[in-house]
This record gives structure tokens, sequence and C-alpha cells, in this order.
């Protein structure tokens, strides 16, 4: 498996995800500048990490959506590539068309950095199949713009071809408005392109997958990937 | 420039004294010209030149083995082993976080970043240390939201995680808050950069964010009072851009790995002024700038404006001849400004020319050696009564306790925190809300334990034993989670030097802060001053806040403060009288006390006692006996128990040992060198403790269920203990502007279930 992480100007938690790559398949991914124009072949995972691509200015991933390598990132979702944008990463797969809707500033208008409770929607996917559906993950946020919003419509396609891949929920796995840490509508925390090749997310899986750190509920999502694009 | 008498003196002196214009002029051999002014105005201001405090800072101990650079640098380096080295260091922005709060914090988190980069080191941990006014000053909220926002704005998007800090309120900060930031990097031993010019000929190179005309003066503004007129001093603070700070220190690494660099300096206060002449004065040299050069945001700038700019985001250096390829080429990758703006000289000058003509030509050894320093007159401070405890009002336990725990100083921060992201970087080992934080050093099995401590009440009452206290309590916090503590930083925030008691806090201080650095092997290695915060002649409580740092060889060995298991004994390490005087119980619970009317002694602290108990519990981490570790400071025994109990979710059962002082004495007292240990087997702990002749008490057991016992009654579940802890501050955050804070407090109560 040889897989990517582009690197955008103000990109954070590249070598955060890299790592957990690393711990999931024993190898260091590429760092890819986001000026090049290309990704090497025998790439079969993207990732967009998490940060402050442009330092958010304009609007949340509007400018790295734009930057040379994301023509590149297109060509190779539509292909069937498997993509996974966290955080910034997937605002800007967002911005770039890759995923529906837009991620707006959090209910609560600040930045928010703790662990929340996930769910699961759905084991039926490449990036999820390690986990049971119903499944509830502990996993960190760290976003100032993570309130997902879609037409309802959207919403409603989204939901009836099983494109939600987690949400906000409580300990137990209840979806609740108190569980819901910025607002996103219908408590959604990821969704998957209609192929289920693209993955987005606001939390980070990425830290949580180190028993030091505190959780390893992120890991089987690294796990499932390097299963399958080996 | 003018060629007039030298007793003749501008109006406008740019906050210099007639006697210090004079001493210029005396060095020049003639009067300086606007531009030269504005360059002895920033270079000896209060911020820069250090002359009231450096008489007394010289004697604070600098020096261990493990020390590879004290102060006098951007910042302090320390051997961690293994080739690697810990550069930190905690610096002030309290003068623009109060007249701007949003960029004067971030711009702090911006600059300390930047003096730690400097030097080689990539930023790996942030913290801070903030003091706020009274919650029912009408600009406390303010300034509390705005802070926390900026320090989160920036440190979040630069991506290097805030792990922890300090927050106080009192009403000695209402027309001056304390934004104190502080940056810990890690670098290699053997690859860390200076900033000594070297090699005349070699080019001055200038990188980062293009200059404006923000900021102009603000060290001088930073060194001086406020009057009521302070609004106004707003143009002086700079704006920051995290964004560029993070590509510049992405490009600024990737540069130090090339063998390009003879010497780096940040332009941080006074900008290219003071990283000019710091870098020539320490090389010895001179440098010869050429204004036209300097990347500029705005047209028509002139020199003086040029050399005084706070623009942020900027950095200087000196390149080895004909690398100036190799630094253009990453600058550009990264569309950062890259500009030869002058070169090394021989002649010990610091030569200014915009349009070929000499706007300052200035010998920078005696300006450096030759800038003021002041014995100001001081006064020690009166020595402060004991407060005997019968005097103090016994309260019912759980209902103190209940009423400490939500109270402004001692209510969880978790407002505060979440709003910055701690886990970036992934080597988060220890989150904010214990006693140090801890993070994993990348690639190995050690990690850095960090903390910063004051408790300016005691330093108010006793500057002497308050200095000590900050430094003994950041090593007692370093202990707590198992690190060995080995340096510290300092921020000495005080009020107006030039009053004799303002500066008698200092000298006490110090002296405090001295004894305890020796008695501990825990030098200072680098720091900060920040003088004149004072409004209308009010100063501020004291606060030298003290960032320490401690070295774990085995990061997964930490512990935390929470109870991990129900049926840990829970054991007492150290001894206390039951001290009440300057403590949290009385000022929070006995306002209308006739005790509360006086300024009481803090509790004594005993360097021995602590070097011992320390020892011990460090030992029992380091051997895996201990489940939960939690020092004794704010609020006594019953609070760090509390603490512990919430960080842990399980209750305790504790009795009242037999032989105690008055049980809200024991309770509440605030007695100095204990720390709270839970541990599966107490056996080995008691006999070690009894070994080297340091008092260990059992007290009870930790509870499965929810509720705090002692001596059999239910003080309160842990539960009801949380909402009041947890509630607080974040009813006082979104509570009308001007709604005064116990109101806040009683609406929070009424919505309780």
């Amino acid at each position: 498996m040889k897989s990517a992480v582009i690197v955008f100007p103000g990109s954070n938690r590249e070598q955060d995800i890299a790592d957990a790559i690393e711990r999931a398949t024993g190898k260091q991914p590429l760092h890819i500048w986001h000026r090049d124009t290309e990704l090497p072949s025998d790439v079969d995972l993207v990732v967009l990490p998490g940060g402050f691509s442009y330092g958010d200015y304009l609007r949340t991933g509007a400018i790295a959506a734009r930057s040379p390598i994301m023509s590149e990132v297109k060509r190779r979702a539509e292909r069937g590539t498997p993509i996974i944008g966290v955080c910034n990463g997937f605002q800007i797969l967002c911005e770039a068309g890759l995923l529906p809707g837009v991620l707006l500033m959090n209910a609560s208008l600040k930045f928010i950095c703790r662990n929340v409770s996930l769910k699961v929607e759905t084991s039926q996917s490449l990036f999820t199949q390690r986990y049971f559906t119903g499944q509830v993950l502990s996993v960190p946020v760290a976003h100032h713009e993570g309130n997902y919003f879609a037409d309802p419509t959207t919403l409603d396609r989204l939901e009836d071809r099983g494109q939600v891949a987690f949400r906000y929920c409580d300990e137990q796995g209840n979806v609740t408005a108190a569980a819901n840490c910025n607002g996103s509508a219908r408590n959604i925390a990821g969704i998957f392109n209609a192929t289920k090749n693209v993955l987005g997310m606001m939390p980070h899986p990425e830290n949580a997958t180190d028993p030091l750190l505190g959780s390893t509920d992120g890991s089987g999502l690294f796990a499932a990937l390097a299963e399958v694009v080996a | 420039m003018s060629e007039t008498g030298v007793m003749e003196r501008p109006n406008d002196l740019m906050g210099l004294t007639p006697e210090e214009y004079d001493r210029a002029v005396k060095i020049l051999g003639r009067q300086p010209s606007l531009t030269e002014l504005g360059i002895f105005s920033v270079m000896w201001s209060e911020h820069c030149s250090y002359k009231s405090s450096k008489k007394w800072l010289k004697t604070l101990p600098t020096q261990a083995k493990w020390v590879i650079c004290g102060p006098g640098e951007n910042a302090g380096v320390i051997d961690i082993g293994d080739g690697q080295a810990a550069i930190f260091k905690m610096e002030s922005h309290n003068h623009p976080s109060f007249i701007e709060p949003y960029q004067g914090a971030a711009t702090g988190v911006g600059g300390i970043m930047r003096d730690v980069f400097t030097m080689g080191a990539r930023p790996i941990a942030n913290m801070n240390a903030l003091r706020f006014g009274d919650p029912s000053n009408p600009k406390t909220r303010q300034l509390v939201a705005g802070v926390v926002a900026g320090i989160g704005g920036y440190g979040n998007c630069v991506g290097v995680p805030t792990v922890g800090g300090e927050t106080n309120f009192d009403a000695s900060y209402n027309g001056n808050c304390l934004v104190n930031a502080m940056t810990v990097g890690l670098a290699d031993a053997n690859r860390i950069f200076y900033s000594a010019a070297a090699g005349p000929g070699n080019s001055v190179v200038y990188v980062g964010a293009k200059t404006g005309r923000d900021g102009i003066h603000g060290a001088t503004m930073a060194s001086a009072e406020f009057d009521e007129d302070s609004e106004e001093k707003r143009p002086t603070v700079q704006v920051g851009d995290p964004f560029t700070e993070k590509l510049l220190i992405e490009a600024c690494l990737e540069l130090m790995a090339t063998d390009a660099i003879v010497a780096i300096q940040d332009m941080g206060a006074a900008g290219l002024t003071s990283s000019s002449v710091e870098m020539a004065g320490k090389g010895g040299l001179g440098i010869e700038l050429d204004i036209d050069k300097v990347p500029m945001r705005e047209s028509g700038m002139s020199a003086y404006e040029v050399m005084l700019s706070e623009s942020q985001e900027r950095m200087l250096m000196i390149l080895k001849p004909g690398r100036e390829d190799v630094a253009m080429k990453i600058f550009a990758k990264y569309e950062l400004d890259c500009a030869v703006i002058g070169k090394v000289t021989t002649t010990g000058k610091l030569v200014v020319k915009k349009n070929g003509k000499v706007e300052a030509d200035m010998p920078v050894e005696p300006m450096v050696t030759q800038s003021p320093e002041y014995d100001r007159p001081w006064m020690k401070t009166p020595a402060r009564a004991k407060l005997s405890t019968d005097k103090v009002p016994v309260i019912e336990p759980g209902k103190a306790l209940e009423a400490l725990m939500s109270s402004p100083d001692l209510c969880s921060r978790r407002w505060i925190w979440e709003q910055y992201d701690h886990l970036v970087r992934g080597h988060t080992v220890q989150r904010p809300g214990g006693d140090a934080a801890v993070v994993r050093i990348p690639g190995t099995s050690k990690g850095l334990a960090i903390t910063t401590d004051c408790t300016p009440r005691y330093v108010y009452a006793d500057p002497e034993v308050g200095g000590m206290q900050a430094v003994a309590e950041s090593w007692r916090n370093l202990t707590a989670v198992g690190a060995k503590p080995l340096a510290i930083t300092d921020n000495m925030n005080f009020g107006n030097p030039e009053r004799p008691e303002i500066m008698g806090q200092f000298v006490g201080s110090i002296a405090g802060m001295r004894a305890a650095c020796i008695a501990l092997d825990y030098p200072v290695v680098s720091g900060n001053v920040s003088l004149y915060n004072e409004t209308q002649g009010q100063a501020i409580l004291p606060a030298p806040a003290i960032g320490g740092v401690g070295l774990l060889p085995d990061v997964a060995k930490t512990v935390g403060i929470g109870f991990r298991r129900a049926g840990d004994a829970i054991i007492l390490i150290g001894e206390g009288e039951g001290w009440l005087g300057a403590s949290l119980y009385v000022r929070e619970l006995c306002k209308s006390d006739p005790i509360a009317q006086t300024v009481w002694a803090p509790p004594p602290v005993e360097l021995g006692w602590e070097k011992r108990n320390g020892g011990l519990v460090r030992a029992a981490i380091e051997g895996e006996l201990v489940s939960a570790c939690h020092d004794i400071s704010d609020g006594g025994l019953l609070v760090a128990l509390a603490e512990m109990a919430l960080a842990g979710k399980l209750g305790f059962d504790i009795k009242t040992p037999d032989e105690v002082p008055a049980p809200h004495a024991f309770l509440f007292g605030e007695d100095q060198g204990r720390y709270v240990l839970a541990a599966a087997d107490p056996q080995p702990i008691l006999a070690s403790a009894h070994a080297v002749g340091v008092t260990a008490t059992v007290l009870g057991k930790v509870a499965p269920q929810g509720s705090l016992t002692l001596d059999g009654r239910v003080l309160i579940s842990l539960e009801e203990l949380r909402t009041a802890h947890e509630g607080w501050l974040p009813a006082y955050m979104s509570a009308q502007k001007g709604l005064p804070y116990a109101d806040v407090r009683r609406r929070d109560r009424a919505h309780d279930p």
C-alpha cells in the first residue's frame, strides 16, 4: 500500500494522520506538496489532513480546494481511489465539490477541542468495515467550523443512500441535541460520496490510535484502510 | 542632523528621561536624528533594556549541568538526553492584551513561538498564565473572552497544542490584565541557532511578512502606566497572522536543516531595531541596513517607521556567503518574502540608509553596554501577622467545599481549554486540568512535563515567601506527574518600579525565587519582565509567574490526578499546622468576617521538606506504586481530594486523623509541600516514607459510589459537586453584560435539578 498525505500551506495534522497510517501499515505515507499536479501512479490512498489551509481565510477550505493538486485528487476520486479528508480535509472536499454540503461555524461560535462520542452509521464501507453498525467511538474533535449544513433534499438523499458515516451521539449511542457538539444538521459528523470511496469527517480518528493518549477507537478505520488498499 | 548644543533637548524625548537623552547625545557625540532617537527610545525602554530589574535578575541561579544556554538568548535551552534539547521561554503581552484582547493575546503567542523556533526548535507545546480583574468588573468578561479566543485563534492555526495554564481573578487586575504565554520547543542539542552576528561582509537577510506601520513604539507603550486614555493606545497593538507564522516556522526549520545560517533572530518588540542591534552587539560587529530593500506593506514609510514597526511574523538572519539562493528558494516555496537588506560590517556601528541618505549611524557597543541600569530605591514589604485558627469561622465542610469549588479561582477551566487545540501533533499524554501537562517526545519513550504557577495573593502578602512558593509549586506540579523538574522560565509581572514599595515586592520575590531555585536545583534559563502594570496608581497583585519544565524518562509511567480504582488507599504526604492565612477559605468564605480586613502571612515554604517529600513521591510514581497523585495547593486538602474525585469519576471515604489541628484548618489549610496519593497497596509507600522521615498518613479509600464521605458523613454527591464546579465559568461567560457574577451563580444554582 502506498498512501499520500497532501500538505497545503497551513495544514497542521499531516504528521498526526501519517503516524496513524504508519501504526496501521508499518509505512509512512508520502507527503505531497499542494503545488504538485500529479500523484505517483501507485498511490492507492489519498489523505487530506486537518489544519488551517490558507489560514481559513476567505472560507475554510475554499482556497485549498483550488490548489493545483486538487485536479489530480478529483481524477483519483472518479477512478475510485479511496480518499479521506479529516477536519480541514473534509472542508476542502466539500469546497472542491467531492462531497455535498458545507461546514459552517460551530453553533457555539467557539473553537471546540474535546472527546466526543460518535455513532458508526454503517459498517458497509471500506472505511468503516472494521466497526459494527451502531458502535459508539470516543474520538476527539478540534474545530471552529464543523457545523455540517446541506439542504433537506441533500440530507434526505444522503440518508437514503447510506452516505452518512458518523453522527454525534451520547456515550450510550443516543443521537441527541445535547450530544451535537457543533450544531450539525441531523448530528452528522462524517459523510461518504455516492460511490463511498470518499469520506469526509470532522472528528480526528488519527488522534485516537494510541493507548497512551487515551483512546484507540480510531484505529479500526486505519486498520480497515490498510486491509482494503493493500 | 542637528549639530546644535548638547544641552538642548527636543520636546518629545519618546519616553527617555532627560538624563537618558543626554547619555545618548554623549554616546553619539551629537544630537540624535529622529530615527536615532526612536532607536535609543525603544532599546532603552524598560521592556527591552530591563533597566530597573537587571540588577536583581543577575542574582538568580542560572546554572546546572543540564543547562545548555541560560538567560540572554531568545530562549533557554536544556539538555534532555539522547542528543535532544528542550528550548523554552515565557513572555508577557499584558499591556496590548488589555487594550485589544484578541490581537494582544494572539500576538503574544506568536511572539513567544518565534523566540523558540528562532533557536532551531520545533514548538511542541504552548502554555499560558492569565490573570483578570474581578468578575463583577464590567470589562472582565470581555477580556476573558477576547484573550482566550486570541490564544486559541493563533495557537490552533499554527498547529502547536496549548496544553495547559492557569487563570486567576482579582480586583487588582481590573485595569491591567496579565497575559503570559509560554512555548516549549524541541531541537537537536548540536543544532541550536544563536543570534550573534559573525563574518563581516555576510548578508543580512529579512524573511517573513512585510513591514507595515503597525505597533510603532509598542515597546515604549508597554513601559508606561495606563491612564484613563489607554484605549487610545490601540494603534500601538500589532495584528497577528498565524497562517504566515505557520509558514515561517516550516520555512525556517527547512532552512535550518541546511548549513546556510550563521545567526538568526526574530523581530519581536522594537522590531528591526532590536534584532539588528542585538545581533551586532552580541557579535561585536556592525550592521548596515538599506531601508529601501525592506519588504513593505505600504508605500512612503520613513526609516523611523520601518525601524520601529512591530509588524509580526518577521525574522532577521545572517547567511553564509553565497547561500542566499538556498534561502530564497525555500522562502519562495512558502510564498514568503525573503530579501537581502544589508550586510555585516567591521565598523561596530548600526548604519541605516534610505535613498542613499544616512538616517542613523550609531555605535552599537555603547548603546548596549551603556544602557541605563537603575538601582531603584525599594522598601521591604512589612511582615504580616499569622492568622490564628481560632479566629476563623467554622463552616460546614460540605457547604464550604461546594462554595470553594464553584468560586472563580477554583472552578473548572474547561470553558477556557476546550477552546484550545490541546491535541494537535498527537503527543498530548496529559491534557489540561491536571497538575502539569505532559507531552511525549516523538519517536522516544520520553515525555516533557510543563506547568505555569504563581499565587499572587501570597506574593502580595509576603513577596519573599510568595516568590519561593511559586517556584516550589511549579516543582511540585512537575513532581506530581512523575517528572524530574529541570529548569524554569520566569515572567515577572509587577507595578511601577519607581515606587519603592513595588520595587520592594520585586526584590523580595527575586530573593524567594533564588532560595527555592538553589534548594531545588531548578535554575532559571529564560525570562521576561513586565513592569508598570498599574492604572491610575492602582498596582496589580505582584505575579512572578513561573513556567517549569521537567523530564519523564518513561512517559508511560506518568500518573494523573484522577482516582483510578475504587478501594485504593488515599495517602496524605507531608504535614501541616492548618495554615489558613492568605487562604482561599478566608478570601472566599469569610468575606464579611473582620479577619477579611487584614492581609495575613501566607503559608511558609520549608524547602528541605519540599525536596524530601517530592523525592519520595517521584520515586513512588517511578516505581509504579501510585495510581493517582495531586499536589495540595489553593483550597487545601479537601479541594485536592475533590478534584481527584471529579477527574476520576469516583468518590472517597476518609477519616480525619486523630491528631490534627482544628478540622477546618486541616481540611482547608494551604500548608505547602504536600501531596495526595492513591495506591492499591500503601505499605511500600509508608515504609519508604518512614525510612526517609516523611510524614505519610492513610486517610481512607477511594469509594465506588459517587459521594464524598468524611468521618462517616456524606459531604456532597459527586454529581452535585460537578455541577457546581463546571457551572460557574460557562454561566459567567454567557451572562448578559454587566450582570454581577454573584447573580450568575445564584441563577445557575436555581437551574440545578
